[in-house]
């Protein structure tokens, strides 16, 4: 009898799993419990690393920076994109063209983008602050301020990322059934119950996705911080992502770095999970 | 009386044509008796190839644009990258830590770059090179470097690890016009950029007394410009940090009073382009940063005080006069397999003639004195000759920027953040005294190993 050898098949995927993902993950935890400066030998040290993270005040900043920038990056584009949505899924002339107009900034290159912004933030000679004072409001320090960097920093995410969920949930909306609210309309109920009652529920699912892609883009977010704030003023807005390129490619600590990248991956893992635990909770009944 | 006509005739043409061509035919061999003349032989390593990487700057492109020109003296083929500073800071260090770095010739900042060069052994001494004449070409004019690029290329053993290249002195910017405006002279001391930049400050009109770096690491240089008035470093030469006492602090509240009260808004967090976009456009009266923005500057496409810049050396602070310096280098890879070819290109990458095209094109100032001995450029220069009395006067007094260290980058980053919570209101001494107790372990930590 021939013995049968299909395992043979799934050797090269497993050996390119094995070398892109498995091996710098193993590489990654290896180096987080030794401290290995470019600069110096390399010595075992176990979890000081993560102790020393610990009690790192600048960390704990960085995270808490990361949370508030992710909040305010992702609940702004899915109001945003969610009512962009709803308008561009009603018919009326020229939807055609003012939705392509209304998906361009999504091509833009981040980086390319945000040296664009950042001209536009100049707090002397930018175009935002001109606009500002010619109607009688005061000038901003934008991403020149410590307080208000990180906002600064979300109106760039919400003109990049808007439109992503606004395609995603208009996507949703087109795959609705109409026979909902035929029966709604017989009984009687307004627009805002329809959307209340039929639209919002329906469409949530595709809602829930966007929430997990944009949060998951706003927590790894780093070429618009980097290239508009580079972290600051100061440390501002310095997320863990920022900490993390500082720690490993500034100061080359890059065990010290790696304990922070097994830290930050659990912190979203944990995220994910909770999303997709709501996720599955949103999902259809049929 | 009709004038001549100037077409050229058939005759002239052919001469021209005909002594070009004798140019082209014999232009080799005249380089070839002129390398016999100085008893030199560039060829020697021809059909060699040499690996460069170089910082993306207008120096750089300068050089690789030449390159052609040295391949043609040595027959040596040059492959050259240039790349974006904070990259190729990065990309030196990880290459040289694998050990087996992928350029043979490399560009170092040397005041960031000096101490961790040495204790990586990364560069190959170049002094055994420079004392074998079939190596090194007479026209090296090796006293013709200046002492500011020495220093930076010299480690402490003596070790030659690069060929000085480039030195900026910082030096005080200043608008002419809005000086003569308010009637306020060129300050004297260090406490007199103050009383200026007071009266010279005038928010309601946009304009401000004095600009210079906020943004955390780039702001390090302004504030130890500033401690040089003291006569004093960062760090003393047992490596002991000076940045918790008096004078440091004193240095702080300069800087923070600088920044703080007479500064445009936002300067928390501008850079030197920042800086100087505020500068060129008549927003600011002062603007302290290195001594390589007088071409921008001069520029009437893209500067509103073109012919209206003073160019002057730091005044002297309450105890010294120094002009805050920072150096770049070419050095050869201690793994090369190439250093003779190597070491012929740095040769010709820092001669007289590469010196003085980098001062013409006002991409900085030379590592070199001679270009400030051709009366010629400085008289043709649009930056006049403030500019170059101001490189020279600032050589003499020059002292490094920043500290000898391995950690020079957490360093900048350390104080830097503590030079912008100052200009947030924070107070000198305290912040001074946080950051020198976060740095300190890292200072001992990194020449351990």
């Amino acid at each position: 009898m021939v013995k049968r050898r299909y395992w043979l098949f799934a050797v090269p995927a497993t050996v390119v799993v094995a070398a892109v993902i498995v091996f710098p993950w193993l590489f990654t935890i290896y180096m987080s419990v030794h401290d290995w400066n470019v600069s110096g030998a390399v010595t075992f040290v176990a979890l000081d690393n993560f102790r020393a993270l610990f009690t790192d005040q600048r960390f704990y900043e960085s995270v808490f920076h990361t949370l508030y920038f992710t909040v305010l990056a992702v609940v702004f584009p899915i109001l945003l994109g969610t009512a962009a949505a709803l308008v561009f899924h009603r018919n009326f002339k020229g939807r055609g063209l003012l939705r392509g107009i209304f998906i361009m900034p999504m091509m833009a290159t981040p980086v390319a983008v945000s040296l664009v912004w950042t001209m536009m933030f100049h707090p002397q000679l930018g175009v935002l602050n001109y606009l500002l004072t010619s109607v009688g409001l005061p000038a901003s320090q934008w991403v020149y301020s410590t307080s208000t960097v990180i906002p600064t920093l979300v109106i760039v995410e919400v003109w990049h990322w808007t439109p992503l969920v606004m395609l995603i949930v208009l996507g949703g909306l087109a795959n609705l059934p109409r026979e909902p609210y035929e029966a709604a309309e017989i009984d009687g109920a307004n627009a805002f119950h329809c959307f209340r009652y039929i639209t919002l529920p329906l469409v949530w699912p595709f809602i829930m996705i966007a929430l997990i892609l944009r949060t998951i883009d706003a927590l790894k977010a780093f070429d618009t911080i980097y290239v508009i704030s580079q972290g600051g003023p100061g440390t501002a807005s310095e997320t863990i992502n920022i900490f993390l390129y500082l720690q490993a490619f500034a100061f080359f600590k890059l065990g010290y770095a790696s304990a922070v990248v097994l830290i930050f991956f659990a912190l979203i893992i944990a995220l994910s999970l909770l999303l997709l635990h709501v996720r599955q909770k949103s999902k259809w009944n049929v | 009386m009709t004038e001549p006509s100037k077409r050229p005739t058939r005759r002239d043409t052919l001469r021209v044509a005909g002594a070009l061509g004798a140019t082209a035919l014999f232009a080799p061999a005249m380089i070839r008796a002129a390398n016999a003349q100085s008893g030199f032989n560039w060829k020697r390593f021809a059909g060699q190839k040499v690996d460069v990487l170089y910082v993306k700057n207008t120096r750089a492109d300068m050089l690789v644009a030449k390159n052609k020109e040295f391949e043609a003296l040595t027959g040596i083929q040059i492959s050259a990258e240039a790349i974006p500073e904070q990259q190729q800071r990065q990309k030196v260090t990880i290459e040289f830590t694998s050990g087996k770095p992928t350029f043979d010739v490399v560009a170092l900042s040397m005041h960031v770059q000096k101490r961790i060069a040495a204790k990586g052994k990364w560069l190959t001494d170049l002094r055994p090179f420079m004392a074998d004449a079939s190596l090194t070409s007479p026209e090296l004019d090796f006293a013709d470097i200046g002492q500011a690029g020495l220093n930076f290329s010299t480690q402490n053993d003596g070790t030659l690890d690069t060929m000085p290249k480039f030195v900026d002195y910082w030096i005080l910017y200043y608008n002419k016009e809005l000086f003569e405006q308010k009637g306020v002279a060129y300050p004297k001391t260090m406490d007199e950029i103050v009383t200026a930049a007071e009266k010279l400050n005038d928010p309601a009109k946009g304009i401000y007394g004095f600009v210079s770096r906020g943004l955390k690491n780039a702001n390090v240089p302004v504030w130890t410009s500033w401690l040089l008035g003291q006569g004093m470093e960062t760090i003393d030469k047992s490596g002991n940090l000076l940045t918790a006492t008096p004078e440091a602090a004193w240095a702080g509240e300069l800087y923070k009073r600088l920044n703080k009260d007479f500064a445009p808004p936002g300067t928390i967090g501008f850079n030197w382009n920042e800086c100087q976009t505020s500068f060129a456009t008549g927003r600011a009266a002062m603007w302290l940063d290195g001594i390589g923005f007088a071409a921008p500057l001069e520029d009437k496409s893209k500067s509103r005080v073109a012919g209206k810049v003073g160019y002057g050396v730091v005044p002297p602070g309450p105890k010294a006069h120094h002009s805050a310096i920072f150096g770049d280098g070419m050095g050869i890879a201690r793994t090369s397999t190439k250093k003779e070819a190597s070491w012929l290109y740095i040769q010709w990458a820092t001669n007289k003639a590469n010196q003085l095209a980098m001062l013409k094109a006002g991409a900085g100032s030379p590592a070199r004195n001679s270009p400030f001995d051709d009366v010629e450029t400085i008289r043709a220069s649009t930056f006049g000759k403030q500019w170059f009395d101001t490189i020279l006067a600032s050589a003499k007094i020059g002292r490094p920027g920043l500290p000898v260290i391995v950690p020079v980058t957490e360093f900048r980053d350390i104080f830097g953040v503590a030079l912008t919570n100052m200009i947030g209101g924070a107070d000198p001494k305290t912040e001074l005294a946080k950051a020198t107790e976060q740095f300190k372990p890292v200072l001992e930590k990194s020449e351990q190993g």
